[in-house]
């Protein structure tokens, strides 16, 4: 899996530029996130997709040769946080609601609705761990399940700053991006 | 000053410095279209808008300068793609300039309304629609700078047809281009830039790789300087033809798979490849697991998505041609690859007996020597269009270019009917060169109809048919690869020369070689176009041959035959 972060213009027609651009190289998208940034005329996307090296580094400079997008970065071997978010509605009937609780706790995640029938579970972390989650309320049926996909960044003095944004002094210098 | 979008996109494309563009009106353009009119850009009407784009190409690629194309919406629009497709694969910088329905009703299946800027988005370099008189002027500016800048390619711009009819403040200054803020790499590694040269100065079978990134950074100077310092032998791609000069003894000639024996053989023995501006397409290289496996390789690219794509290389510096070279030229030493060169020249000897340029006349019309002819008559100096297939390939063998931008050919799309109208387009660019469109007669019937386009304008281009009766390049592959099945490659022509003279266009049909010299001498001293259809040898084949997917140095020769055994020395 390689993460892919880039800053784009924040404009309509881009998602489907980038989008068109993994199809027209045969990359499969495994998740695509996009929102705003501080700044509102910037974009910020995480893409993650299942390709090599190789593919991540055409995809990588492929994506930035596209007028609207300012910055394209692979941090895939970098130090880095991800972040996946889950809401998953599972049934629950008044008999399994306290082994569902117990370990909904065991996954740090929180229930934000609750119904007669069923429960909807908050769960935020990286795949494994929600994928972890999903695997032990299957038995107790998944009726729904949404899930945000990826967002990621760089740990640390490792910034990752759209290009012209001002500068904001880290504490000890930023090693130079590449 | 108010003014209408119209006019305000003609105001804008003649301070860009525009003088022609190529189109053909329709409802959704026609306010831009009243606007040239009264404006001193000189508009050349075409007879189909693919042949606009490949008008517009021609004329970039003769000059370096940009090549602007004009259609109307829906099927104006879509019969562009196939140029702009073309200008695309070979970095050629083409402005489309379309129109659109009003933006009022955009979406709505309306009457020729077709979503263009969607349809071309993987084919173009940047494309948007405009749907405010005010946002012309700065999108036109901003799509000029695109076009150019970087590695070159096709920019299209939709314009709604209420966008050429609002008005709006035109001020030149107050619509400068704002183009995103990109981020600028830092592309100049030191350690790629190291090894590099390590390289450079210690190869003993050393080959430079030069492709059309040469011509489009202007560097021929420095490229020149380059060769001389490092003293290693040039091989070219088919884009790259003319960037050095081919008498030049230093060039070998063209690689890949119709490329010359001893170049594709010198490339499989080098032990280092420096390609410069130039992608390793899949018609250079044959089969990339015994592509020049003892080699090392540099890459001189200004786009960073070529780097490795192919080819895995060892030093990869990502920058302009010229600026990149510059860099490096102080830190080569003189090189001497003497026994390396004289090894070459050994190859060389060995391929030039079987070359067909080496025959008698043995009363057979060959395309090869009518292209090798007209070399000679024109000295060199003509600037030849080519379509695409076996003619193509001979004119790249046979034709000598000792000048850039002397040689206008599709080669990354393949293009069939490009020829005819990119001629036309490098004539409008180039109006002091003699230009000459070399076409199969299969490729000419694509577009012949811009004949009329040549008669329209009073044009003086020369149109040279090679006339085998076959799609001559797809028979060859039956021929060698579907034991000769010709499925679909016969070919019914009308009589050329007829069809000529209803266009009000002199035309000559050519047999004998005895005829050749004196035809296209004559067809020079005439100030009209010319059609010429030279009746070739319908069953020739272009060799050497690399099959599509075969190792390089695997080349399907020229059998040797009693004719062939007999050749004189060249």
């Amino acid at each position: 899996m390689q993460t892919i972060v880039a800053y784009v213009e924040n404009k309509p027609g881009v998602l489907n530029r980038v989008a068109s651009l993994t199809r027209r190289l045969a990359i499969n998208i495994d998740s695509l996130t996009v929102g705003p940034t501080e700044n509102e005329a910037i974009a910020r996307m995480t893409l993650c997709a299942h390709t090599d090296e190789r593919g991540a580094h055409r995809l990588e400079a492929s994506l930035e040769k596209l007028v609207d997008v300012l910055l394209a970065e692979n941090i895939t071997d970098r130090s880095m946080l991800e972040r996946d978010l889950a809401l998953i509605k599972v049934s629950a009937g008044q008999q399994n609601r306290p082994h569902l609780m117990e370990l909904i706790k065991v996954f740090r995640a929180r229930v934000v609705d609750v119904a007669p029938e069923s429960l909807i579970v908050e769960v935020s972390g990286t795949v494994d761990k929600i994928d972890g989650l999903l695997e032990v309320l299957r038995p107790f049926g998944v009726l729904e399940m949404a899930r945000t996909g990826r967002i990621a960044m760089t740990r640390g003095n490792d910034l990752l700053r759209p290009p012209g944004a001002a500068d904001v002094a880290p504490v000890t210098p930023a090693p130079s991006a590449t | 000053m108010k003014m209408t979008g119209a006019e305000i996109l003609c105001e804008t494309l003649t301070r860009l410095g525009v003088r022609h563009i190529f189109g053909y009106p329709g409802g959704a353009i026609l306010p831009v279209y009243d606007a040239l009119g009264k404006s001193k850009l000189h508009h050349i009407l075409v007879r189909h808008e693919q042949g606009a784009t490949h008008m517009a190409d021609g004329y970039a690629r003769a000059t370096g300068g940009i090549g602007v194309a004009m259609a109307t919406s829906g099927p104006g629009a879509t019969n562009m793609v196939t140029g702009i497709a073309t200008a695309m694969l070979d970095s050629s910088p083409v402005v489309c300039i379309t129109g659109q329905v009003s933006s009022k009703v955009l979406g709505s299946d309306a009457f020729q309304e077709v979503d263009i800027t969607g349809i071309t988005m993987p084919i173009t370099k940047y494309n948007v629609v405009v749907s405010r008189a005010e946002d012309i002027a700065r999108t036109l500016r901003e799509a000029f700078i695109i076009a150019q800048s970087g590695r070159p390619g096709p920019v299209l711009v939709d314009f709604t047809k209420d966008a050429q009819q609002a008005s709006a403040e035109f001020d030149w200054d107050a619509c400068a281009p704002k183009l995103p803020v990109k981020r600028i790499r830092n592309n100049h590694k030191q350690d790629e830039f190291d090894r590099a040269v390590e390289l450079l100065n210690t190869a003993k079978r050393p080959v430079i790789l030069a492709g059309r990134g040469i011509m489009l950074s202007g560097a021929m100077r420095k490229f020149e300087e380059f060769v001389r310092t490092s003293n290693i032998p040039v091989a070219m791609t088919l884009l790259g033809i003319g960037c050095f000069p081919a008498s030049d003894p230093m060039n070998l000639g063209m690689m890949g798979m119709h490329g010359e024996a001893w170049v594709n053989t010198a490339i499989q023995e080098a032990d280092l490849l420096i390609a410069v501006g130039m992608r390793f397409d899949d018609r250079v290289t044959g089969d990339l697991r015994t592509y020049a496996r003892n080699a090392r390789k540099i890459h001189i690219e200004v786009d960073r998505a070529e780097i490795n794509k192919n080819v895995q290389v060892d030093a990869a510096l990502v920058g302009d041609a010229g600026e990149t070279l510059s860099r490096l030229l102080p830190h080569i030493h003189d090189g001497d690859h003497s026994p390396w060169l004289a090894h070459i020249k050994e190859l060389k000897g060995d391929s030039a007996v079987r070359d067909i340029q080496s025959l008698p006349d043995s009363g057979h019309l060959y395309a090869a020597h009518v292209i090798n002819d007209l070399w000679k008559v024109t000295r060199g100096e003509a600037i030849v269009v080519t379509d695409v297939g076996q003619h193509q390939m001979w004119e790249a063998q046979y034709y000598h270019h000792d000048r850039p931008r002397s040689l206008i050919t599709s080669g990354g799309l393949g293009t069939m009917g490009f020829a005819l109208p990119a001629a036309i387009g490098a004539k409008f660019a180039r109006p002091d060169a003699e230009v000459w469109a070399v076409v199969g007669d299969g490729g000419f019937q694509m577009t012949s109809c811009e004949l009329a386009t040549i008669v329209q304008e009073k044009i003086n281009i020369k149109i040279a048919i090679i006339n085998n009766g076959y799609l001559g390049m797809v028979r060859q592959w039956q021929e060698f690869f579907y034991d000769k099945r010709y499925v679909a490659t016969p070919l019914v022509a009308p009589d050329f020369v007829s069809l000529a003279n209803a266009f009000g266009i002199r035309g000559e049909r050519i047999t004998s070689r005895a005829e050749v010299v004196s035809t296209i001498e004559s067809a020079r001293h005439t100030e009209q176009p010319v059609l010429l259809d030279f009746r070739v040898e319908q069953e020739d084949s272009v060799y050497p041959m690399v099959a599509a997917g075969a190792a390089l140095h695997d080349m399907i020769r020229r059998p040797n035959s009693p004719l062939v055994e007999s050749a004189t020395e060249p």
